[in-house]
Formats: structure tokens, C-alpha cells, sequence
């Protein structure tokens, strides 16, 4: 019996809270993140960027690990926002691996430092793929590090 | 129950499976959390060696669902069957982990509190803690089966992710509520996986996918007895498998370091996680 009892009354509180979680947090809120990555971490270089293999393997991360939240392309998904904007597609290598790294996690968005370092870059390049029509036809953002 | 089992089968049809990217260890806690919204159904038996009574297989259903990103809920149900006894259903216990840092540092903690409310014949050793001893084993389940035991367990987590390293250690206070002393234990664990950078190929046995480690943990008796005296030690290598198709398969052999500890344990895990449950 109290099992039972412990069994309705978790059910009850994911259901009652998972409708809560659904709700996107405002866009707004979680490009923020960008403002805070620290120097450092946005002029470093994407170790893997010459390598032909970095995006083919990303896309297979971020299938298994991002499509979820943010869509099959990045388009935005249930619970993450758009991947193609120009606060992301405009952002340096280093600062988009940083927020991979560290998440949002005010804004829902979990840490993914359980992915080695060399996966996050190789998402880092898939994400960055995405936009790659984008940056061809806008002027460079002021976040884009040198040489990219 | 049949409505909520139904229910629930209804939830789970209309999630789709995620990532798995499950913690390797069966005992040891890391920092990462579930993610938002996704639920996890697991599995881990564990099989027991006693000398000096029956050998035994426990186990536990783990149901697992990420409230946010810094919140985790867990509930599980025990069980156990003594060879040359019964089986018996031991109790659930319901556990919370909270991060409290916003992002990642060198040492990462996460606060863990579990309510467990199980009886004296609950043989999964989720934790080793206090005077936990080989011969509490050997008690007959038709006795054990009487003792409640009303439990707060804590645990500050400390873990750091170093090169493709993980390293772990968590620090355990469990409080009989029954007004017995604090009971006190440990757990350690390191794991890489078998590559750190992914294949472009989509593959299962890719070596990505592998991940190998060890864990320590034991107890470390109570606030009338603090340290190693009567308390028992296991040393666990492990390995993982994150297959693609959300599913991981766990598997631990694992060995007493004293006389106090069991001589062989053997844990098997199997999980399975859905995401964005409830999303619409």
C-alpha cells in the first residue's frame, strides 16, 4: 500500500510538473548567456575546424543530444530556441562551445560537460554549419573571432 | 492502478526517446543531472555472494525524471530473492539532487536527499554506509522482513569532469528517523570513455559509445564509532554502453576489500530515457 501511495504521488508530480517545464523560456533570456561568456573562453579557437570529419560527427551528436530541444535543423524546438539566429550563427566558436559547456541552467538549458571536450567542438562546428548561407550574405557580427 | 498504469503507457507513447548518456556508476553520483523534461526507466539487479548464508539477487526499478535543469527526482522500488528463502518487495525510496552552481567549476557540487522508508531485508546496496556488514546478510528474510527502517540520507556530491575524466566522490549521512545516530559512508569513482572525440559513422560500437571506470565506496561507521572498524569496502571496475537507441547497458563485477565486506557482487544495469515528456 504505501508504495503504491509513493508511486501515485510521484506520477501526480511529474505530470503536474513536466506541463510547467514545458513552457519556453523567453528567447531573450536564453541568447542572454552570450553577454557573460568570459574572454578567454570566446577568443579560443575551434581545435577541430579544419577537420573534415568535425561537422559529419556533430550532427550525429546533435541528433542524439540537441534535435530534441532545439529541432531536427535547429529551426527552434519544443523547449529550445532557435539555432539559426544571428545572436548564435554570429557568436565565436569559443563562446558557443562555452554556453554548450556550461548550459543555461536558469533557463532550462543543462550543462553538457558530460560530453568530452572534442564532441562539444565537433557540435560546435555542426551548429555553426547551419548558418553558413546566413553569414555568407550578412556582414560579420562583432562576436566572430579572427580567422574564422 | 490499472488507470494509472494505462496512463502511463499513454505518456510514454507520445515521448520519443533521447540521448543516452547515462552516469557509468551504480553507486558513485557525478553532477549531471537528467535533463528537463526527459524520464528514465531503469533496471539494475545485482547478484550477491554470502559465505557464511544463501546468496542472494536484489534489485531496483529507478524511475527518473529531470523537473529542470538544476532539479532531479528519482523514485525506486526494492526487491530481493534469497536463494533457499522468498522474495520479498523491501520499500521505495524517493531521492532529489539539486545543483545549486549555475555553471560548470572545477569541482562541481551537487546536494542530494533521499526519504527512504524500506525494511530490514533490502539487499540493493544502493549506498554502503555505517557498520554495513557481510553478516546483516545472512539474516533469514522472515525476520528481516519486521524491521522498518525510516531513513534520511544526504550526500554532498563533488564531481569534476578533467581531460574526458570523470572523477567523483560523495560523502554520505544517513539518519535513521527512529532516532538511531548518523551513519556515515563514501563513494569514489573515475570513468573516461573509450574515445573522446565522436566517429562521423553512425555506429553501436563505436568506441565513443564505451565507457570504463572503477568505483570504491564502504562505510564508515557512526557517530558513537567513526571509521573503518566493522564497517565493509568494495572495489567495482565497471563498464558502460550508450547505445544510440537511448538504451544503456551497465555492468560491474565487484569484490569486498575486508573481511566485514561480501566477497563478490555483480551489478547489471539496463536503462531506457524518453524526452520531453509533457511537452507539447
Amino acid at each position: 500500500m504505501r508504495f503504491a501511495v509513493a508511486a501515485v504521488a510521484f506520477t501526480v508530480f511529474v505530470l503536474s510538473s513536466s506541463s510547467a517545464m514545458a513552457r519556453k523560456k523567453p528567447e531573450s533570456q536564453i541568447y542572454a548567456q552570450f553577454a557573460h561568456v568570459p574572454d578567454d573562453a570566446r577568443a579560443r579557437a575551434n581545435p577541430l575546424e579544419a577537420d573534415p570529419d568535425a561537422a559529419l560527427a556533430g550532427r550525429k551528436l546533435y541528433e542524439r543530444h540537441c534535435a530534441q530541444c532545439h529541432g531536427a535543423t535547429g529551426e527552434s524546438g519544443r523547449k529550445g530556441p532557435s539555432l539559426l539566429v544571428p545572436e548564435i550563427q554570429t557568436a565565436s566558436p569559443g563562446a558557443l562551445f562555452w554556453v554548450i559547456t556550461n548550459g543555461n541552467v536558469r533557463a532550462g538549458m543543462p550543462v553538457w560537460s558530460k560530453l568530452p571536450e572534442p564532441q562539444r567542438w565537433q557540435i560546435t562546428t555542426y551548429v555553426q554549419s547551419f548558418g553558413e548561407a546566413h553569414t555568407a550574405t550578412a556582414p560579420p557580427g562583432p562576436d566572430r573571432a579572427p580567422g574564422r | 492502478m490499472g488507470r494509472i498504469f494505462l496512463a502511463g503507457l499513454a505518456i510514454l507513447f507520445v515521448a520519443s526517446t533521447a540521448s543516452a548518456q547515462e552516469r557509468p556508476y551504480f553507486v558513485t553520483y557525478d553532477h549531471y543531472l537528467e535533463e528537463p523534461g526527459a524520464l528514465e526507466l531503469a533496471f539494475n539487479p545485482l547478484f550477491g555472494s554470502v559465505s557464511g548464508g544463501n546468496d542472494f539477487v536484489a534489485g531496483s526499478i529507478e524511475v527518473e525524471y529531470g523537473a529542470s535543469a538544476w532539479w532531479t527526482t528519482e523514485l525506486y522500488l526494492d526487491g530481493q530473492h534469497t536463494e533457499n528463502e522468498s522474495t520479498v518487495f523491501t520499500g521505495f525510496r524517493w531521492e532529489n539532487r539539486f545543483r545549486p552552481a549555475e555553471r560548470e567549476h572545477a569541482i562541481n557540487p551537487i546536494l542530494y536527499v533521499e526519504y527512504e522508508d524500506v525494511n530490514g531485508a533490502d539487499k540493493v546496496m544502493a549506498a554502503v554506509v555505517g557498520h554495513d556488514v557481510a553478516s546483516d546478510f545472512e539474516e533469514p528474510n522472515s525476520e528481516t522482513v519486521q524491521e522498518i527502517e525510516r531513513e534520511l540520507e544526504l550526500k554532498l556530491i563533488l564531481s569534476s569532469a578533467v581531460k574526458g575524466w570523470n572523477i567523483s566522490e560523495n560523502l554520505i549521512a544517513v539518519k535513521n528517523l527512529a532516532g538511531e545516530p548518523w551513519e556515515f559512508g563514501y563513494a569514489f569513482g573515475v570513468s573516461r570513455p573509450l574515445a573522446l572525440a565522436a566517429s562521423p559513422e553512425r555506429c553501436s560500437f563505436c568506441r565513443e559509445n564505451f565507457v570504463a571506470g572503477l568505483e570504491l565506496y564502504g562505510g564508515l561507521g557512526d557517530t558513537e564509532q567513526f571509521g573503518l572498524a566493522d564497517t565493509s569496502q568494495y572495489l567495482a571496475p565497471l563498464i558502460a554502453w550508450n547505445l544510440p537507441s537511448a538504451v544503456t547497458l551497465k555492468l560491474s563485477p565487484g569484490w569486498g576489500l575486508n573481511q566485514d565486506s561480501l566477497p563478490f557482487v555483480l551489478r547489471f544495469g539496463f536503462s531506457i530515457e524518453f524526452s520531453n515528456l509533457g511537452s507539447r
